[in-house]
């Protein structure tokens, strides 16, 4: 069975039932650990044998520059800035995504719409909106959900070159002080992509297990997914 | 189908008022808006020209997508609908609650009649717009095809790659994609001129006839003398 699915009415002109390969989410908060995890999760596929390709946000030819240079500025537009994240990922599903599932890659998607829904939800976008406005998306074939809560997260993101503006919020009015405006903004972002974890069947993963036995557990539960005939699309995870 | 989520929800609460003009290349649609403007402000009353396409930040995103020919239907009606968020939030909305006429040459249905012409889903487009507050009144400026490419062809020869629709393949030759493009467009703008509600002008008629009667379709609809005042001495 081959053949993938989207949320709604699909990409435009584009076929999504010869596509063959898998797609495969890692979601999960700024300085979770996604890097280090998709990158031996890929060693471990190419190992057995799998072609394997990655995209992450702000990874598009068409848009992630104006992004960039947008967020330096601060002068685009809340609802704007959710529209040009939302174009990004859309040149990235078509240039990069589905040529590689075509191909029969692996994809292995570092966020993916969950992410960016999260993101425009907690600066006020309606939920309900933002889903549909994202529902060409593909269903992947699976959503690793790398769960940590705010306390544990500190630390590592601290070790990690520190508190970045925008993964703080700090666009939002929720104080001058850089701290206080990370907890409370990755509060709340944590919590939108938990409340999309059981809406969308994520298989969640306390990311605060040790690395390597984190790593192990991801790599098994793929090696699984691949090797398993693949399921319909309309009886895959929601 | 009225979902929460999907354009026609946001009404102008504000003093101002939005007056916009839609129509295929060629209607004569921009004539009449400047003639409007013109008279508009020779009368006393704050205007402001919002123009489709025009936010600086996304613009050096969309003019690279256009001359690389990067832009799917998908991320074209994106990339637009980007844009045009922003005007709406830095432009509009603030000219709106100044108490300004803001006066656009296309709004939403724009992207309605161009993305769907494009294989874009007509549902999908119209909830990506529900941001758009709906205007005071929007006139379509109705023509026949021939008249519109007549005039645009006959003045213009040099189309561009997306307005020619060329992206889609409808015609390898540009002035005959164009054509096809248009029509597809014109045909989409005949669905939503009774879904919308859009006042139509007979696009046919005189310049000067289609301008008294676009003045009197808008003169009920002005606010009271209110934003005269402050300029009719300046």
């Amino acid at each position: 069975m081959s053949g993938f699915d989207s949320y709604g009415e699909g990409v435009p002109g584009v076929a999504l039932d010869d596509l063959s390969g898998w797609l495969i989410v890692v979601e999960g908060t700024d300085g979770v650990g996604r890097t280090t995890h998709i990158g031996r999760l890929r060693a471990h596929l190419e190992k057995l044998g799998y072609a394997v390709a990655e995209t992450g946000l702000l990874r598009s030819d068409l848009a992630s520059r104006g992004i960039h240079r947008a967020k330096m500025g601060n002068t685009l537009g809340s609802n704007a800035f959710n529209l040009f994240y939302a174009t990004d990922f859309a040149d990235r599903l078509q240039q990069q995504i589905v040529p590689a599932l075509r191909s029969g890659f692996v994809m292995l998607t570092d966020r993916y719409v969950y992410s960016l829904i999260a993101r425009a939800i907690v600066r006020g976008a309606d939920s309900d909106w933002i889903k549909k406005v994202y529902s060409f998306a593909l269903r992947p074939d699976a959503v690793f959900y790398l769960r940590i809560d705010v306390k544990p997260l500190v630390p590592r993101v601290l070790a990690d070159g520190g508190f970045d503006y925008w993964e703080s919020g700090m666009d939002l009015p929720m104080g001058e002080d850089l701290y206080e405006s990370f907890i409370e903004y990755q509060r709340r972002l944590i919590a939108e992509l938990d409340t999309l974890a059981r809406e969308y069947s994520f298989q969640t993963i306390d990311a605060t297990r040790p690395v390597d036995e984190l790593s192990e557990d991801l790599c098994e539960r793929v090696t699984q997914l691949l090797t398993k005939p693949r399921p319909a699309p309309a009886l895959r995870p929601a | 189908m009225t979902h929460v989520e999907t354009y026609g929800q946001i009404r102008n609460g504000h003093p101002g008022r939005l007056f916009i003009v839609e129509g295929i290349d060629g209607s004569g649609k921009s004539t009449q808006l400047t003639l409007l403007a013109q008279w508009l402000r020779s009368q006393g009353h704050l205007v402001v020209f919002s123009e489709w396409n025009s936010s600086p930040i996304v613009r050096a995103t969309t003019a690279r997508g256009k001359k690389r020919r990067l832009l799917t239907p998908l991320t074209f009606s994106l990339i637009h609908a980007t844009d045009f968020s922003d005007r709406v939030e830095r432009d509009i909305v603030p000219a709106l609650k100044a108490g300004a006429i803001v006066l656009a040459d296309r709004y939403v249905y724009t992207a309605f009649a161009r993305d769907v012409a494009r294989g874009c889903d007509r549902g999908w487009v119209r909830s990506l717009y529900r941001f758009a507050t709906v205007p005071t009144m929007a006139i379509y400026f109705r023509v026949p095809l021939e008249t519109a490419l007549h005039r645009i062809l006959s003045g213009r020869p040099r189309l561009k790659w997306y307005e020619a629709g060329m992206d889609l393949n409808l015609h390898p030759e540009v002035t005959e994609s164009y054509k096809l493009f248009q029509a597809r467009i014109q045909a989409e703008y005949e669905r939503i001129v009774p879904e919308f509600g859009l006042e139509v002008m007979d696009a046919t008629r005189p310049v000067e006839v289609q301008q008294r009667l676009l003045r009197q379709m808008v003169t009920p609809l002005l606010a009271p003398a209110s934003s005269r005042s402050q300029e009719v001495h300046s």
